[in-house]
């Protein structure tokens, strides 16, 4: 571990710049989103205020770089594009042929991932390249990619990483991984391109205080964390609760918009279109050609279930229960992984504020 | 191979929706070349004869004349498609329904008495039976390109029945509910317009109906929290689509 003076962390983007799109934080209609970023966008100073359903963006006091929470993006936006094109086709009366489109472009450098995305890009992975088939867009995105993690100064009013077993602390999955002191930057390798990066920086040796500093506002930070979810008894709790009255009460408040799912950094279901523009058709040549189109989608959506013969989760109350079971209990079975992270952004933006925090506690109760 | 007979439609409406069509620019000969266009105002003179394949139509029922002309579109029509917020769900001149339709006469007409009116403007379907509906104020080019190519591929058209919100978060926008109480509709309104009002940071307001299953009651609980009075509230619902959003109110489904 080494220790970067702050003024100097636009060495480190220029380094990275000339070879990646950066990818940090940036502010846009009162809100933290992630976007291609030059150093002096990062909105140092600025203070999120976060409740169930609701966020506002403060200049505050705190003397920090990254002084605010993380906001409804994430890695998922770049490495999972909420809209792109998976193949073009053309069919004709003998052949259909098929072309791959180019996902190459410029390698991309998250700067600023917090703990729980990191454990988020973990499932992902294994979503998009653990199985025997691998996602070939995902995979060309993620391999090229470096990600520049970040101990968390300060938690959002949302957070309970700590929870989940997730943060605040960055403990591996990383090419860099930062901690913001007083003054600097620790700084720690994670892999040789990360390695690769800090050569270049005037780096210097690491105090026993700034050890003491990380160790301190680690503690700060934990101390701040609002949220918590009981997890000894999950995801068994679940299973014993599939017919909790807390269900239908969920489901009267409950608008199905889909919101959370599109905020939070471990889904990633999505739907598949063939697209067909009527100059396409040509029905005496008897060829069609379009592209096929992938797009997130959400258990929230009705369309999502509906198969031949009907939907089979026609209420909110089923669709809701999907939702919680597959983040707190199937994705265990299915990825060995939590499927919730606790980063709290389906709390801060979805528009009824249902929490799923509470939505956890209330299972517990006796009926 | 015989090109599918087409019509188009107009009952009470102002005609963007079938502009719209027009508007295909790009596509509109595509759309001439697959299609035989049999009936369709705006474009020819062509009286209507015989068999459709698909009938657009536009606009909303509101004559006692127009209740038998739907009837007789939907006997000779192999597919009836609605095209916009008046033909799916009534449209704003709906706004009557709630009202006594004489104060409107007298109010608007100075011979009040020879204006032949039902005391509601009703959607099609309330008529005729209807395969699909394309909502919007107008109807989105892209989905009614979409609706006909599908047909000609005899597959089921991708109209989304999901909440706008969806649309928005995928193109990134600032929720303009969380971030600033704003009463956006995005929730509970079906998607398709392509996110028009909020990637201009107006919250949206209903021209594309409600989604399937919206919870209208719960949403207006978070603006009645921010600060509407319930007379604002029901002014958000009462617009071109102001029939569909109080029926989905009081629709009894599976919560
Ligand atoms: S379920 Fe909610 S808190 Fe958990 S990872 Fe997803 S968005 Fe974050
Ligand atoms: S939990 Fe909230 S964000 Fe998710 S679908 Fe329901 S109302 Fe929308
Ligand atoms: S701005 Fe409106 S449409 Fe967009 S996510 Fe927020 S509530 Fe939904």
């Amino acid at each position: 571990m080494k220790k970067l003076k702050k003024e100097h962390l636009r060495i480190l983007f220029g380094g990275l710049t000339e070879s990646h799109r950066v990818i940090g934080p940036k502010i846009e209609g009162g809100v933290v989103v992630l976007a291609e970023i030059a150093v002096h966008d990062i909105p140092a100073g600025f203070e999120d205020r976060q409740m169930a359903g609701s966020y506002r963006l403060v200049t505050g006091e705190r003397p920090e770089i990254f002084s605010f929470s993380a906001g409804p993006d994430s890695f998922k936006r770049f490495l999972h594009p909420p809209v792109s094109e998976m193949f073009a086709f053309k069919s004709s009366r003998t052949a259909i042929a098929i072309t791959a489109p180019d996902c190459q472009g410029k390698p991309l450098a998250f700067i600023g991932v917090r703990a729980c995305d990191i454990a988020a890009l973990k499932l992902y992975d294994k979503v998009f390249l653990g199985g025997a088939e691998k996602d070939q867009c995902y995979e060309s995105r993620r391999k090229d990619s470096l990600v520049i993690a970040l101990d968390c100064s300060y938690p959002g009013d949302n957070c309970f990483c700590h929870a989940m077993g997730t943060g605040p602390s960055v403990m591996d999955g990383f090419d860099i991984a930062l901690v913001e002191l007083d003054a600097s930057f620790l700084l720690e390798a994670g892999t040789i391109a990360g390695q690769r990066l800090l050569d270049v920086l005037s780096l210097e040796e690491v105090t026993e205080g700034d050890m003491k500093e990380r160790s301190s506002r680690t503690e700060r930070c934990l101390g701040m964390m609002k949220k918590s979810i009981r997890t000894e008894d999950l995801p068994g709790l679940i299973y014993r609760s599939l017919d909790h009255p807390r269900w239908m009460d969920i489901a009267e408040r409950d608008l199905e918009c889909g919101n959370c799912t599109q905020v939070c950094p471990t889904c990633f279901c999505h739907s598949h279109y063939d697209f067909v523009r009527l100059a396409g058709i040509s029905p005496r040549a008897r060829e069609v050609s379009g592209t096929r189109v992938r797009k997130w989608d959400s258990c929230f959506s009705r369309n999502f279930a509906r198969v031949h013969g009907g939907n089979f989760r026609p209420s909110r109350r089923a669709r809701y229960r999907q939702w919680m079971s597959h983040k707190l209990a199937y994705t265990f079975e299915q990825f060995g992984l939590p499927g919730c992270v606790g980063c709290g952004r389906c709390i801060t933006w979805c528009p009824a504020g249902i929490d799923i925090t509470r939505e956890v506690e209330a299972l517990r109760d006796v009926r | 191979m015989k090109r599918p007979r087409i019509g188009v439609f107009k009952f009470t409406s102002c005609d963007g929706c079938q502009l719209s069509l027009l508007n295909l620019e790009d596509e509109l000969l595509d759309f001439v070349g697959l299609f035989q266009v049999a009936y369709f105002r705006e474009a020819t003179d062509r009286p209507l004869r015989g068999h459709l394949d698909i009938a657009l139509v536009e606009g909303s029922v509101s004559t006692e004349r127009q209740r038998s002309h739907v009837v007789a579109v939907r006997e000779r029509t192999r597919y009836l498609v609605t095209v916009g917020a008046c033909a799916t769900s009534g449209g704003l001149q709906a706004l009557r329904n709630w009202a006594d339709i004489d104060d409107y006469k007298n109010a608007v007409y100075p011979s009040p008495a020879i204006i032949e009116t039902l005391p509601c403007s009703t959607p099609i379907s309330d008529h005729v039976y209807v395969d699909y509906e394309l909502w919007g104020c107008p109807v989105s080019s892209d989905e009614l390109s979409e609706t006909l190519g599908s047909f000609l591929l005899d597959k089921r058209p991708g109209i989304p029945g999901y909440s706008l919100c969806m649309e928005c978060k995928r193109k990134g926008i600032p929720c303009l509910l969380i971030a600033r109480s704003a009463p956006c509709l995005g929730p509970v309104t079906r998607a398709g317009c392509g996110v028009l009002c909020p990637s201009l940071e107006r919250p949206c307001y209903g021209c594309f109906g409600p989604k399937e299953g919206a919870n209208i009651d719960s949403l207006l609980n978070v603006f009645r929290k921010s600060g509407l009075s319930h007379h604002d509230c029901a002014l958000l619902l009462d617009k071109m689509n102001t029939s569909a959003y109080r029926k989905a109110r009081t629709r009894e489904g599976p919560p």
